[in-house]
């Protein structure tokens, strides 16, 4: 079996895979992460999203034989060490961007994404950008305006709570 | 998945040799074939990742002004490069999700020649020229039909040559459900002629359509188009279109295209 | 000025924060030591006759530890319906067995041949590949009407036809109803579809199986709605375990939407093997595995006629459905289009005389649940589009015509069986055109049409029952349990407490919401407050989430049993302060004596509780814990009214959703903020539904939507901002926190509104198009353009 190494959110890791092993199973569970969901098998629902060398990867999508040698960021690393919240997740939480939970690890680390790309991105760059995300819970409503809202822009004006 | 070796080369000659291997097959960035390897619909012994391969990645402009962007570059980089060629710059920049863009390539796209990709529609009405490892293929002897290529086995783009137009757009309407183009059509305006690539729709793959071109070559407007009727026959007719509904997709796209190209 | 606590208040959830960092705990996320893998060997063929499986080369396969078919599982019992209907002759529904793993033949596409257990999961599958069947295909039946004809093939042999049940209701109504037609000065008649949906929860379904030798004990993990139905019908009717043997746990659960409600074939399978085999067992479902085992939603195929009177009142109405049951009874299946929906069709308005046509149909197809909303979103989509119809024919106002129709006295005995307690149809509807700024559309309509856009408007109401459901009418209905809900409540010593609830969170937020309630009523701290749900080793016999039912249900149980407390704990503190017990009011987490300066903490009073030195021993035991089970008078009715403005592109045929906007009544609203949030998620469904989403199969019942590719998901930038209130608020009268649910109302509101602004900006651009089937895709809606 070869052995891949890498590093994960800030720490060196290394595991026995198989050539057939992604991304997303060597960090649920080699590493343990199980922050990091499985939602489709089509590459399309966002829930495995990770940053791969500081870019936002359906980790479903990709080998782990491919990550060799990468800087991984998986949504364990986002709150500070003492537990206070990214800005995002703090959005999130004000906002009520999530309701099940499930495809909020994705959705925080695909926004995480578009705020470094645009810092101060537009309600339509914001959906847009979130093709790749799919919520059934949310209506995406609370996700679009965490968004807004963390990246610094005012939505108070952006209809009920 | 089957199970399988992975190779990770970093030089084209050991991603070359790694594909003499028997049932060894290329990587790309992977958005396609890993969905289909999940759904054991193939079952390489060998995959060579591309991955890793920095000198088929990159955009450069040639001596002849063509826009030369290697195999392994993503659509991501591609969105972000190639300032020269906007139109194509624009189409990489909505292909699939920013997640996808990171990882899929030109040249895994191009290889893979799903019928509902954006790039052939690029590659096809640009008159670009397919580079690889061993010879230079013309766009129009490149794609043969579905899923199938003039790539021999073993083959690989390294690059892929766009002439500029002087001006083009691409309009894709994309499937509802897996945001692939239900019609894309990618219009080109060079000084001999206006070229048009439709993908999406038929059942043949990405085709040009040659009575457009004619009609925009000699007047480069929407309304040139006025008049022209496509046969939904040999359109691909499922769930989200019948044949005639994306034969007239293709008229209103390809309109569409022409107006922004301006 | 917005409360901070308690009831009313938007508090935050408490939830999110593990949600946000990666520390849910999700089925999938449990691992047991000496792990083994399930694969399930499913029918690629939609009905044929098993001749034989033949396990021999893949038990050979490496890592294989046991082939289990359906030989293995005839001593077991079959996966249990728990509703009968009775048909309109009075006679018990058609009810086939439903195997664990198929015997005999195969009925739909996924229908589980076989299932391989093995060290991993990519043994499991490569073993399954090795599995040879021998199956003869039989014609297979997808379509209700063809499935209803004389030498149509059967799905269950045994059987004596397709149909599962011809339902009437009200039988007695029928003649009526006939003769209400029959003098009508105009007849509406539509006939319409109402598309089979995948409920699609993002995490997928997950079960693992685990037993354990030294006590005899089986546990089960889980994706679930409510642990303890699993527990019952599990242990009960297919494996023999009792209830005290067999712990059933869902934690953290990513959405359900009614597709995790149902007991499914895979959580006995892994219960039972993981018995067999002394190992865990854990099978988790793939997207794609999904699309052919979850239990599908709606697909109801109506005709429905609506009746008025010269001056158009509503004098009657008549349905007739054929509701798709597919292969097998899920389990709440057969109440879906009866009880759910029959119930249901007289909506906001005093219609005279309605009659309800049910046929229940057995097809080669995925088994038909309920699905957000499940049988009162079918009945307000038929009602409120007819109701367009009527008024574009009639050419009057459709709002006008729906307020002329409007009930407006309360208590209101339907026609069809329920009474609404409480409601204000003309209060929503007034807030509605004014948080959707209907003055404003003649407007937005010529900035659309400047722009080459048709602009249409399309507007509607709903109602729905709720807070489901009190057990001796439902018993009555053809439920085989009841639909109380529990509660323990446990004061610790210190003054904590710790809620043990029968309602079961996956998304919802009952762990904020429900401790603001015990906050509010003991004026404590809501951080003082744990909410214990989804282990039925911990919580008492609770019927689960579903049916907006968890805090009408569930929190007014949660209520009793903390009125117990407060009384209890009443007593200690007049002992503490040597007063009388109804002197004692408790304020802001102190106990008074009234009329004194006299006071005693609510810490005090829990510490006496189980530090018993100074205690009234001789009256009253010792401790602070009380349970309460709660089963409701009445169901609850929550309506509103709903408005959507679409865009249709006449070049392509799609439609773009520009404003959405829903003015509901609650009842009371205890977290604003989670309320708005479940309203928002059932919007985006019910635009799903409208637009995008179709689950389809070919004549062959092959599934043709096997998975996101071509089964359309909505995303981001298919909706909009959505306007919504909750302000008009006609309490609930029959249970204590007057509350009516939430949890539905945008799936139920929202499909009829979506439809109707499309058609209405068709016919403002010339097209006469009556309807379109849902859903809406830009294909649909340029081919009726096509004329």
């Amino acid at each position: 079996m070869p052995e891949v190494t890498m590093t994960v959110n800030g720490k060196h890791v290394k595991g026995q895979i198989e050539g057939r092993t992604l991304l997303v199973d060597f960090i649920r569970e080699n590493l343990g992460l199980t922050g990091t969901h499985v939602g489709c098998d089509t590459s399309q629902c966002g829930a495995c999203v990770v940053h791969v060398d500081g870019k936002a990867v359906k980790a479903c999508t990709m080998f782990a034989a491919e990550a060799e040698g990468a800087e991984v960021r998986t949504i364990e690393s986002m709150a500070e060490p003492d537990g206070t919240l990214h800005p995002i997740q703090a959005a999130f939480r004000e906002h009520h961007g999530l309701q099940c939970g499930f495809c909020t690890p994705g959705m925080v680390m695909s926004a995480a994404a578009l705020l470094a790309e645009n810092p101060t991105p537009t309600e339509a760059e914001i959906r847009d950008y979130l093709e790749g995300n799919i919520c059934r819970c949310t209506g995406y409503h609370n996700i679009v305006k965490a968004i807004l809202a963390a990246s610094g822009q005012d939505v108070s004006r952006i209809a009920a709570e | 998945m089957y199970a399988f070796e992975i190779d990770r080369p970093t030089t084209l000659a050991d991603a070359i040799k790694a594909l003499g291997a028997e049932d060894a097959q290329a990587l790309g960035g992977g958005q396609t074939l890993i969905p289909s390897l999940k759904q054991r619909l193939a079952s390489p012994a060998r995959l060579v990742c591309l991955s890793g391969v920095a000198e088929i990645k990159g955009i450069r402009t040639a001596d002849d002004g063509a826009l030369c962007i290697g195999g392994g570059t993503t659509h991501a980089d591609v969105a972000a490069g190639a300032g020269a060629y906007p139109a194509l710059a624009a189409l990489a920049a909505n292909i699939g999700d920013p997640a996808v863009r990171n990882r899929g390539t030109i040249g895994g796209s191009l290889a893979n020649n799903d019928p509902s990709a954006c790039y052939p529609a690029a590659v096809l009405a640009s008159g670009a020229t397919v580079v690889t490892n061993t010879r230079q293929i013309a766009a129009d002897d490149f794609f043969d039909g579905m899923f199938a290529t003039a790539l021999e086995e073993g083959e690989i783009i390294t690059e892929v040559r766009f002439p500029v137009p002087e001006a083009a757009s691409y309009q894709k309407f994309e499937q509802p459900a897996s945001r692939f183009a239900l019609v894309g059509v990618f219009v080109a305006k060079y000084a001999t002629g206006v070229r048009v690539a439709v993908t999406g729709a038929s059942e043949g793959g990405v085709f040009r359509w040659s009575e457009a071109e004619a009609a925009l070559t000699s007047s480069f407007t929407p309304e040139a188009l006025d008049g022209l009727v496509l046969s939904g026959d040999g359109m691909i007719a499922d769930l989200h279109g019948s044949g005639a509904y994306r034969a007239h997709l293709v008229d209103v796209m390809t309109r569409r295209a022409v107006a922004a190209a301006g | 000025m917005p409360k901070d606590g308690g009831i009313g208040a938007s508090t935050r959830r408490r939830e999110d924060v593990r949600f946000l960092t990666g520390n849910g705990h999700y089925t999938d996320d449990i691992n047991l030591r000496g792990q083994a893998y399930v694969h399930f060997l499913r029918s690629d063929v939609a009905h044929g006759r098993l001749r034989s499986v033949d396990t021999s080369a893949a038990e050979a396969m490496p890592g294989v530890l046991r082939i289990f078919t359906g030989k293995d599982f005839e001593a077991v019992g079959g996966v249990p319906c728990g509703w009968q209907v009775t048909d309109r002759f009075g006679q018990p529904m058609q009810e086939p067995k439903h195997p664990v793993l198929a015997h005999g033949k195969v009925r739909h596409v996924g229908d589980p041949i076989a299932a391989v257990v093995a060290e991993t999961r990519e043994q499991a599958r490569d073993a399954a590949e090795a599995i040879e069947l021998d199956i003869e295909e039989l014609p297979a039946v997808v379509d209700m009407k063809a499935a209803l004809k004389d030498g149509a093939p059967k799905v269950h042999d045994e059987l004596t036809s397709n149909l599962c049940y011809d339902w009437g209701f009200v039988e007695e109504n029928k003649s009526a109803v006939d003769e209400a037609f029959a003098k009508a000065a105009h007849v509406t008649t539509l006939e319409l579809v109402n598309n089979r949906l995948i409920a699609n929860p993002m995490e997928p379904r997950v079960a693992v199986g685990d037993y354990n030798r030294s006590t005899g004990d089986s546990t089960l993990y889980t994706t679930s709605q409510n642990p303890h139905v699993i527990r019952l019908l599990m242990g009960a009717f297919v494996l023999g375990i009792p209830e005290h043997k067999l712990r059933v746990v869902a934690p953290d659960v990513g959405g359900g939407f009614g597709s995790k409600i149902f007991h499914y074939a895979e959580e006995a399978f892994c219960t039972f093997a993981a018995k067999a085999l002394n190992r865990p067992v854990k099978w988790t479902s793939s997207r794609s595995e999904a699309f052919m085992s979850d239990a599908h939603g709606r697909d109801h195929v109506t005709k429905i006629e609506l009746a008025l009177d010269k001056d158009n009142n509503f004098t009657a109405i008549r349905t007739e459905t054929y509701a798709n049951m597919g292969a097998y009874l899920s389990t709440f299946a057969p109440s879906v289009p009866t009880w759910l929906h029959g119930t249901l069709m007289a909506g906001n308005y005093k219609t005279p005389h309605i009659y309800v046509n049910v046929k229940a149909v057995f097809t080669n197809t995925v088994p038909v649940d309920a699905y957000r909303g499940a049988g009162r979103p079918e009945a307000t989509y038929q009602l409120e589009r007819v109701i367009d119809k009527a008024a574009h024919e009639l050419g009057v106002d459709p709002i006008a015509l729906r307020r002329q129709n409007f009930i407006t006295e309360f208590p209101y005995a339907t026609p069809v069986a329920v009474e609404y307690d409480t409601g204000d149809y003309h209060a929503t509807m007034d807030k509605l055109e004014e948080i959707a700024d209907l003055k404003g559309f003649a407007a937005r309509r010529k900035e659309s049409e400047a722009r080459g856009r048709l602009r249409g408007l399309g507007i509607n109401c709903y109602i729905e029952a709720c807070g489901i459901a009190p057990s001796n009418l439902v018993g009555q209905l053809g439920a085989r349990a009841g639909l109380y809900e529990s509660a323990t409540v446990r004061v610790n010593a210190t003054g904590g407490l710790v809620v043990m609830t029968g309602s079961h969170s996956h998304g919802q937020g009952h762990e904020t919401s429900f401790a603001q309630v015990i906050s509010e009523m003991i004026g404590i701290d809501a951080d003082m407050v744990e909410i214990v749900h989804g282990d039925t080793a911990n919580t008492p016999m609770g019927m689960g989430t579903y049916g907006s039912r968890s805090l009408a249900v569930g929190g007014s149980a949660m209520v009793r049993a903390t009125e117990k407390i407060i009384n209890k704990a009443k007593k200690i503190a007049a002992h503490l302060m040597e007063a009388a017990e109804g002197d004692i009011e408790l304020k802001d987490g102190r106990f008074s004596v009234a009329g004194t300066d006299k006071s005693v903490a609510w810490g005090d009073v829990t510490l006496a509780a189980y530090v018993p030195h100074n205690y009234p021993l001789a009256d009253l035991e010792p401790g602070l814990e009380e349970t309460a089970f709660y089963d409701p008078a009445n169901f609850t009715y929550p309506a509103g009214a709903y408005a959507c403005e679409v865009e249709v592109d006449p070049d392509t045929g799609r439609v773009t959703i520009e404003r959405f906007a829903a003015a509901d009544d609650f009842g009371n609203v205890v977290n604003p903020m989670i309320v708005s949030g479940q309203v928002h998620g059932g919007i985006g469904q019910g635009i799903g539904q409208a637009l995008l989403e179709a689950c389809a199969y070919d004549e062959n019942g092959q599934l043709l939507t096997g998975s996101y590719m071509d089964y359309a998901m909505p995303r981001a930038a298919d909706v909009p901002f959505y306007r919504v209130d909750h302000s008009c608020q006609t309490p609930c009268t029959h249970n204590p926190l007057g509350v009516k649910g939430c949890g539905e109302a945008g799936a139920i509101g929202s499909p009829p509104a979506v439809v109707n602004a499309v058609i209405d900006a068709l016919q403002s651009g010339g097209h006469d198009i009556a309807h379109i089937d849902m859903p809406l895709s830009p294909s649909r809606v340029w081919q009726a353009m096509q004329g």
